[in-house]
């Protein structure tokens, strides 16, 4: 099984000047590029979740209605935001790699997995901190809630069904299949405020109008979600190259990078 | 392909008869889940009124997860599952016909069998039309849905209990709308808009879910 080593991996017949675009479609190529890559979303993380928690305990003024209570919103919203913006893009990775049959692809989409999980999983938690000064309520079965509790169990189904499979190909593929199912979902969460009453708030923040809040608060939230999302990659970057690692276990250049280690 | 799907349907039919028992089970479940709440929340007549269609329709989504996984494992288990992939007749088509074969099989008894567990309940008889209604459309919903988890899951380790916990979440929808139905019946509005989405729940899973429960059943006989 050396023939990854023996022959760099090319695209079809180049020409000086144009892009291999697929340069990095494989694991062998992707492995060192996420190494060089995690330092810097993880530095960005910190700086932005830093400067966004500044933003929202320091900058932005005291809510009208709620008082300081409401600075939770820093972090729910965001982790809500991105619970369901990873869902999104794990379906697609790994769909892509049923479609075109990619390895990387899958393990991205399996790296992606755990870190969406965390953030549905924050955005319930802040949320039940958050309801219960301002609502007198740890939970309630609205459809916000609802639908975000459902999407925590999609991510589990997720993983524990690759985690059943033995044969990787299989799990991929199958875990591609439940993720594209699941997909639809997201927008039953997204505009769930909007087609049931419910308690939870409406939405304040469109991408068609101007937000309906101080505009410290909105730039905090976005410069939180910012913050978020490079710590997303950062930690799926982490994941991946474990993946990686797990998987090509068996080819030439792994031998070589372990060697090297020691 | 009608040929095709006149001939699965009935060989389905014809085995399921062979092994009565394993219907019988399912239905069976179903009645002595729909008698455990009455047992364990107290006979006062408000609650059991009250919380009859939530209960009916989680009898009932449990009930025909009980039987999902009857849908292939017989058929991979005895490789008439990879001749089927290997023929003539789209896989899709034979989808459909096993799907429908279940639902006859597991979902339409459940329709049948719930006005008169309703009635354990007192449920006004007014809202037994809705009952049935919501789950006439709902059960299909319910099969073709657990379809892609039967598909997913096939000869796995986890077995029944990785196939709930892929499946629940995704059935979340059809009971929050299936039981509003009737919830919303009760409170004197009109069930149509619940019951208009749920055919538009039906609609989207005939179309969508042969592809997937196809798909995964190309990646799971591999």
């Amino acid at each position: 099984m050396s023939i990854s080593s023996e022959k760099k991996m090319t695209g079809p017949s180049r020409k000086r000047g144009n892009i291999n675009w697929f340069k990095y479609a494989s694991p062998q190529t992707f492995f060192p590029l996420a190494a060089k890559l995690t330092p810097w979303f993880g530095v960005a993380a910190a700086l932005l979740c830093v400067a966004g928690l500044y933003i929202g305990f320091f900058v932005a003024p005291t809510d009208a209605q709620q008082g300081e209570a409401y600075r939770i919103i820093f972090i729910h919203v965001p982790a809500a935001w991105m619970s369901m913006f990873i869902y999104v893009v794990m379906a697609f990775w790994a769909g892509v790699g049923l479609v075109f049959n990619a390895r990387l692809s899958g393990m991205w989409a399996s790296a992606l997995a755990p870190s969406g999980a965390l953030m549905a999983f924050i955005a319930l938690w802040t949320g039940a901190l958050w309801g219960r000064p301002t609502w007198g309520t740890w939970w309630v079965w609205d459809a916000r809630l609802t639908s975000t509790l459902i999407l925590l169990f999609l991510y589990f189904g997720f993983m524990a069904l690759q985690a059943a499979i033995d044969d990787q190909r299989r799990a991929d593929k199958a875990g591609a299949v439940l993720a594209l199912t699941g997909v639809v979902n997201i927008p039953i969460i997204y505009f769930s405020v909007q087609w049931w009453n419910t308690l939870h708030q409406g939405a304040s923040v469109s991408l068609t109008s101007a937000p309906t809040m101080a505009a410290t608060m909105f730039a905090g939230m976005i410069v939180m979600t910012l913050g978020f999302w490079m710590y997303s990659i950062a930690a799926a970057l982490l994941r991946v190259r474990c993946i990686i690692l797990e998987r090509e276990r068996r080819s030439d250049w792994v031998a070589h990078y372990v060697r090297t280690l020691k | 392909m009608l040929t095709a799907l006149r001939c699965v349907i009935n060989r389905d039919l014809l085995l399921a008869l062979r092994h009565r028992a394993d219907v019988l089970t399912a239905l069976l479940f179903f009645v002595i889940v729909v008698s455990l709440f009455p047992l364990g929340l107290g006979p006062e007549p408000n609650l059991l009124r009250s919380i009859a269609p939530g209960v009916i329709w989680v009898a009932a989504l449990l009930a025909s997860m009980l039987s999902l996984t009857r849908m292939f494992s017989e058929d991979h288990a005895d490789g008439t599952l990879e001749q089927m992939l290997l023929g003539a007749s789209p896989l899709g088509v034979i989808v459909v016909a096993k799907v429908t074969a279940h639902w006859l099989v597991s979902g339409l008894p459940l329709v049948l069998i719930a006005p008169v567990l309703a009635l354990q309940f007192d449920l006004h008889q007014s809202l037994l039309g809705v009952l049935t209604l919501s789950l006439l459309l709902g059960t299909p919903v319910l099969s073709l849905i657990g379809a892609i988890g039967a598909a997913l899951t096939l000869g796995l380790r986890g077995g029944g209990v990785l196939l709930s916990l892929l499946v629940l979440p995704l059935y979340v929808p059809v009971l929050i709308i299936g039981a509003g139905a009737v919830d919303i019946a009760s409170a004197g509005l009109s069930a149509q808009g619940h019951l208009l989405v749920l055919g538009a729940f039906l609609v989207v899973a005939v179309v969508f879910a042969p592809w997937a429960i196809a798909a995964a059943l190309r990646i799971s006989a591999e």
